[in-house]
């Protein structure tokens, strides 16, 4: 699986995720509020330097998981340029590119368990609404294990079907492949209830 | 209770391998992703609430940075950039099929899950996506809406795809089909 976490380790690393989150979501309000080039084009600067900064094995990942915004960049350039609105076309392909530079700087440098951790805390107060936020935590676990499990049944599936056909795959599979993953959802939801079900989570 | 809380983390799951497994992507022909077809499912299978609550727990592991949208995309980036409100309207969509599943049911299941992806996971979801894209590129929304039309015909073949596997797995794992059925332990 690609890992969208740093390969290096950089000072924003030992930053609280809850705060960087509150950061980015003040420096999206604003970068979404400002409209002066100027402003845009000092923050897009700023923006490469953080990613300049902690060296090239950084920069270059950074760089490549930037690369879906490339069609968008491409149309709104060409579009302005039609338009011969070249001050708004520039400010709105840097806005997207600081907005989502930024997002992915928080991703980058906080590893899942912070970020468990914040989506915990933010989710406790729902207790006093009768939702019980270790269940969310349980089930986010849950996501995590069975997905290569999903992919790995799917793999399995389309070994077997290559076996008996000469065609390739098509969406016939997905049924099969629906159903093996009920039965597995059934078979987790015993093993759960096994295990003293959510009568009893706060005891774990 | 226990049975709920697997199958929405299952169809969480499920929406992920379907973005994961290029084989079933590529022989739709076009250049689509299944994701989307997990969306509508969420739906057509799930029903409204826990359909919903399906794709919100998947884009909630997106957003903490897991790779799991197709391509390995992942993180807190996408849910600013252009296409986020089709993000957004995700959940919405599932939403919207699952209640119109659960709601119509004097037509064949096929049928019904068919028309419900389409309003559903079509229709809502491109509203949602195209006013996404409209503020961020800031485009008025029929020009947004043109940069976008080139996926629907693809989106319509997921949408009938749909309906056909939930009639089939109302047939072999009636129990699981909650958009129908009331299951014992529901929440």
């Amino acid at each position: 699986m690609i890992s969208l976490t740093s390969p290096v380790r950089t000072i924003a690393h030992g930053w609280p995720a809850g705060t960087k989150l509150l950061g980015l979501y003040v420096a999206t309000a604003l970068l979404f509020a400002i409209e002066s080039l100027l402003v845009q084009g000092l923050v897009f600067t700023f923006v490469s330097l953080l990613y300049a900064l902690p060296g090239k094995a950084f920069l270059v990942a950074g760089m490549r998981q930037l690369k879906l915004l490339l069609p968008f960049v491409l149309i709104v350039g060409l579009w302005h340029l039609w338009t011969n609105e070249y001050e708004l076309g520039a400010s709105i392909v840097l806005r997207i590119l600081s907005a989502v530079g930024l997002a992915n700087l928080v991703t980058m440098t906080t590893r899942l368990s912070d970020m468990v951790d914040v989506v915990a805390k933010i989710t406790k107060p729902l207790r006093w609404l009768g939702l019980n936020s270790r269940v969310l935590e349980l089930a986010i676990a849950l996501v995590i294990r069975l997905t290569p499990v999903l992919v790995e049944r799917g793999g399995q599936l389309t070994q077997a079907w290559k076996a008996r056909s000469r065609h390739a795959p098509n969406w016939r599979i997905i049924l099969p492949f629906t159903v093996l993953a009920l039965d597995d959802a059934d078979r987790v939801a015993e093993a759960l209830r096994a295990r003293g079900g959510f009568n009893n989570m706060e005891d774990i | 209770m226990e049975k709920n809380v697997a199958l929405i983390a299952l169809f969480a799951a499920l929406i992920a391998a379907l973005g994961l497994i290029p084989k079933i992507t590529l022989a739709f022909g076009v250049p689509i992703t299944a994701q989307s077809l997990g969306v509508m499912l969420c739906g057509t299978i799930l029903g409204s609430k826990r359909g919903a609550l399906a794709v919100l727990l998947f884009l909630l592991l997106v957003a903490i940075g897991l790779p799991l949208l197709s391509g390995g995309r992942g993180g807190l980036g996408l849910f600013v950039s252009p296409t986020a409100g089709f993000l957004v309207g995700w959940p919405i969509a599932a939403f919207v099929t699952g209640l119109i599943v659960e709601k119509w049911r004097s037509a064949p299941l096929a049928v019904v899950g068919s028309i419900a992806s389409i309003i559903g996971g079509i229709l809502v979801m491109y509203v949602f996506g195209v006013i996404g894209m409209s503020i961020t590129l800031e485009k008025p929304l029929l020009e947004a809406t043109g940069l976008v039309t080139a996926f629907i015909p693809g989106d319509v073949l997921k949408a009938f795809i749909a309906g056909m596997l939930t009639a089939a797995l109302a047939k072999a794992r009636p129990a699981s089909v909650l958009s129908r059925s009331e299951p014992a332990d529901a929440v």
